[in-house]
């Protein structure tokens, strides 16, 4: 076996050396009777090269080659080649979690560096070192606001990602944490009225999505409005992190639960991602997931270490504010990456690149097809309402190798035939031009369809 | 006297400040192609919600970017370099095809909402690899979807629970041994259950009579590492798991170190109702400084219906899907599927052994802890003698008559050119030293690890002081961790 490295004379003189005479005397502390005296049932042991080649078949299989308009919660944006040539240093990808700070500066001082950007980023005062993913991190965000404030409820928007809400539901089921939905408007945003009125004294937070599930940009400020003056805490969740270049971050929350996929992260079939969240300094000892801070060595060299453990599940066992254990380390520093190599200008550029892709693509579907949602400002996604079911739609534009808009039908049944469209730089105008004639295409052939009856009675 | 090592030499190491203060304006390491579409008037579009400022973030040019985080990488220790003897972390070789393989185009392009009909290959590997680990574990049905193993742990009590609400009884408790690892009791809390301690017995293993006094119709489960973190193997696991079942509780088996067991036993024979498993252990994903993991959750058939959606099922013509239509499942742990990309490189890790590779995988490992054990057996004090299998506890018992703690050997060990070994756990060992080879070390790194923790004893007895003030020759000395945690620093922030 290859990844094996010691020769039978190797192992008789370490069997010798413990004193014994098989390797099977080892094994002897399991009972006979539950040892394995057959080989596993699992595939043959493979060549790399045939390892290489089952995966590239699988690769194959998996729209390899299709450009797509999909987006909701899973952004295509373009990933510098820098990225994966340092991730793959293997200081980085096979270390451990850098618990003995002295032989592990590198990492620690990279997770400083990317809670500052996130920080900066969020306009929040600090931000942890990552945690799963978009979705948990919400959910931990809620249980946050629950502690810090002593309430118990919480106040859902439901333009949230719907699959947000699905782990929020699981994570919340056994905290008693009674949810409360907000219906959202014409505008696709958060209905305000609804929302004053569902908050009360029992509740812990608000949580919100901007840019929402819709892409919509919410009314962030006139949200926290609603939420502060009967002292609950605001949670801004941001599954699209490319709109901070440009839309202003959610300062008056409280809590910014981030995915930060959009940053230099493979799409990956929907993981590893990277959530992160940040807070306001004061209720950093609220906050669950590693934290790296600043310190000095004996010598007064400046040096990093995690801190504040006393959060944490290794020290306070049932009493911990979660049961992480994990971050994201090396996929929260391909964030890191990316968000240096484009810094303080680039993201705004990259953001406007979205934006103008999105603002043709609005435009062009509008000749055909129903965008809804409008009036209020989006960054890069938006829903298309065609008279066809999109998935009838998106079949013909797999035929293109162009893989169309998210249908809604699944997680708002009352938008029938509405589906979700983004566009990132990556998105072409000739992508947009052949997805907008098929659309156009969809509305011709059913136009005539309802007008046939007509010209047959005439 | 102090002893030189023969693992590692010094070695000159660059400085480098934070990226913020390399940052200039008008430095860039960017470039965008040419806009194919007509430019916007951002402030028309957005309004008021236009941000004109990112404030400090930096701006620098692409080789400093290589020079920066390169030069962060060769301050930190890693696999790559040599043996990191971290006990319960399972810190084994990560094959490098692994990574190549999850960066074929239509795996790491592939989008979680495209049609099923172009996602039939991550969903064969989902099947295979789900398939694999039924059968290393001799469980019935499992999920993927955990993000890590203590979220395998929480999706693993959800359904424990379930299952009792199912029955008409959530019950109350869940029975933890003490030599647990933390994420046990926090995951229980998270579900609700209130956590009993479970003393373990004079061998270190969970003491049945205990058990079976604590053991009453108010237990929804025990949750059982095996081996434990003592690296002992509960030899009588089935009369726990038939004390359990007799009570109507159920086993959960912390699998987040499967290295000992893959190939020689299988808990699923043993009585174990849900395990989790960690792929960044067992299965060879990377650690990346601290994640991503991948914790699955195995079950037994009476668990199946309580499986987080969707589940990967195979259609009447072959194709495979996703279900999502089950009513009596927890519910979802996470957005989308999971960590995709660390079941990539665990299927690939399973292909390249097959089945006689982990079996000597499995052998190697414990042929390694117990080398160690026996190399260091008289040098350090070893509280339990029950057999080791693939980590081994030893505990400062000896050094510390010197006033030398476990976390002072550790530091020492550094200057030796090793990684520490995991310090002060399992709980159950005062001054725990907890070290972990995996199978990866060949006998010339054993040797000289070996060599070091003697030396380092030695050292112990002729100037404890000396170990006291290590490490020497890392970047740093020590460092202030009570400072950091009092007046906390968790970011840049310009001088002004």
């Amino acid at each position: 076996m290859r990844y094996l490295p010691k020769s039978p004379a190797d192992r008789a003189a370490m069997l010798q050396a413990i004193g014994i005479r098989s390797v099977d005397d080892l094994f002897s502390p399991i009972p006979a009777e539950y040892r394995l005296s057959r080989d596993l049932a699992i595939p043959r042991q493979m060549a790399e090269s045939e390892i290489v080649e089952w995966f590239k078949q699988r690769g194959k299989e998996n729209g390899e080659g299709f450009a797509s308009f999909l987006g909701a919660g899973a952004y295509s944006h373009y990933r510098p080649v820098v990225i994966d040539a340092l991730v793959q240093r293997g200081e980085f990808l096979t270390a451990y979690t850098p618990y003995q700070a002295e032989f592990a500066q590198g990492t620690l001082q990279a997770i400083f560096e990317f809670q500052t950007m996130i920080a900066e980023l969020t306009g929040m005062d600090l931000a942890n070192a990552s945690m799963y993913d978009g979705s948990t991190g919400a959910a931990e965000a809620v249980m946050m606001a629950v502690r810090i404030t002593g309430r118990h409820s919480a106040v859902i928007a439901r333009n949230l990602h719907p699959e947000y809400r699905e782990v929020l539901n699981t994570y919340a089921t056994h905290q008693a944490i009674p949810q409360k939905l907000i219906p959202f408007t014409a505008s696709g945003q958060i209905d305000l009225k609804q929302l004053d009125q569902a908050v009360d004294d029992s509740t812990a937070c608000v949580l919100i999505q901007s840019p929402n599930f819709f892409g919509t940009i919410e009314d962030v400020e006139a949200i926290a409005g609603i939420a502060h003056k009967r002292g609950a805490l605001l949670i801004v969740s941001i599954a699209e992190a490319a709109s901070l270049g440009i839309v202003e971050p959610p300062r008056c929350a409280d809590i910014v639960a981030m995915e930060a996929q959009s940053f230099g992260v493979p799409l990956g079939f929907g993981g590893p991602y990277c959530g992160v969240l940040a807070t306001k300094e004061k209720f950093v000892r609220q906050m669950p997931g590693r934290l790296a801070g600043q310190t000095v060595d004996k010598n007064g060299k400046r040096g990093f270490v995690l801190t504040l453990a006393t959060r944490e599940q290794h020290i306070r066992r049932e009493k911990a504010t979660s049961n992480i254990c994990t971050n994201q380390a090396l996929v929260a520093l391909m964030v890191n990456i990316f968000m240096t190599v484009y810094g303080k200008i680039g993201l705004r550029e990259l953001a406007k690149q979205n934006l103008a892709k999105t603002a043709y693509a609005v435009e062009q579907f509008g000749k055909h097809a129903k965008v809804l949602f409008a009036g209020a400002p989006r960054f890069n996604e938006f829903v298309v309402e065609t008279s066809e079911d999109p998935y009838a739609i998106n079949s013909r534009l797999l035929g293109h190798k162009i893989i169309g808009g998210l249908p809604l039908k699944k997680f708002y049944p009352e938008l029938g035939h509405a589906a979700l469209w983004c566009c990132t730089e990556l998105t072409t105008r000739s992508m947009i031009d052949t997805a907008v004639g098929l659309v156009a295409e969809s509305e011709r052939s059913v136009l005539s369809k309802d007008a046939e009856p007509e010209e047959v009675a005439r | 006297m102090k002893h030189m090592t023969r693992k590692a030499t010094r070695h000159i190491s660059q400085n480098e400040g934070l990226i913020f203060e390399k940052s200039s304006p008008g430095k860039a390491a960017w470039k965008l192609p040419a806009l194919d579409v007509p430019e916007v008037d951002t402030a028309k579009l957005l309004g008021k919600q236009e941000r004109e400022d990112l404030g400090d973030m930096p701006e620098v040019s692409e080789i400093e970017i290589i020079r920066h985080f390169t030069r962060l990488s060769t301050w930190n220790y890693a696999i790559d370099l040599g043996m990191y003897p971290l006990g319960s972390c399972t810190m084994k070789y990560n094959p490098r095809v692994n990574e190549f393989v999850a960066r074929v185009e239509g795996l790491a392009n592939g989008h979680p909402y495209q049609a099923e009909k172009i996602s039939q290959g991550a969903l064969r590997i989902m099947k295979t690899l789900s398939d694999c680990l039924l059968e290393i574990t001799g469980m019935d049905a499992i999920t993927l979807q955990p993000a890590a193993g203590a979220q395998g742990e929480l999706t693993g009590l959800l359904m424990v629970r379930a299952y009792h609400e199912a029955q008409g009884n959530a019950r109350k408790k869940v029975l933890i041994p003490d030599s647990a690892h933390g994420t046990n009791p926090a995951t229980a809390a998270t579900v609700g259950y209130a956590v009993e301690n479970l003393k373990s017995n004079e061998r270190g293993m969970v003491d049945v009579a205990a058990l079976a006094a604590q053991m009453n119709e108010d237990v929804a489960a025990l949750m059982v590492t095996n081996p434990n973190t003592l690296g002992v193997f509960e030899q009588e696991i089935h009369k726990i798991a038939e004390l359990m079942h007799a009570k109507g509780g159920l086993l959960y088996m912390d699998g987040a170190n499967m290295n000992a067991l893959v190939a020689k036993t299988r808990p699923g024979d043993f009585g174990v109702d849900v395990m989790h498993l960690n792929l960044h252990k067992t299965f060879s994903t990377p650690h990346g400084g601290g994640g991503p993991g991948s914790g699955p959750v195995a079950v037994k058939k009476i668990l199946e219906p309580f499986l987080p959606t969707p589940v990967v099922i195979t259609k009447p013509d072959g194709t495979l899907a996703f279900e999502y239509n089950r009513p009596q499942s927890v519910g979802r742990v996470r957005a989308f599927y999971g960590n995709f990309g660390m079941f990539i490189r665990a299927l690939a890790y399973i292909f390249a052994n097959g089945p006689e590779g982990l079996r000597q995988t499995t052998e190697d490992a414990v042929l390694n802890a117990n080398y160690i054990r026996k190399g260091l057996e008289g040098v350090y004090d070893l509280p339990y003698s029950t057999p080791s299998m693939h980590e081994v506890v030893f505990s400062d018992k000896l050094q510390s008559k010197q006033g030398v703690k476990t976390m002072d050997l550790a530091k020492r060990l550094i200057d030796y050119g090793f990684h520490p070994y995991t310090t002060a756990f399992p709980l159950i060992v005062p001054g725990a030293l907890m070290i972990e080879p995996t199978e990866s070390e060949p006998k010339e790194e054993l040797d000289l690890f070996i060599e070091a923790m003697k030396s380092i004893a030695e050292e112990v007895e002729d100037d404890p002081q000396y170990v006291l003030d290590a490490p020497h020759h890392a970047r740093i000395t020590r460092l202030d961790e009570t400072a950091a945690a009092r007046k906390p620093v968790l970011r840049w922030k310009r001088e002004v």
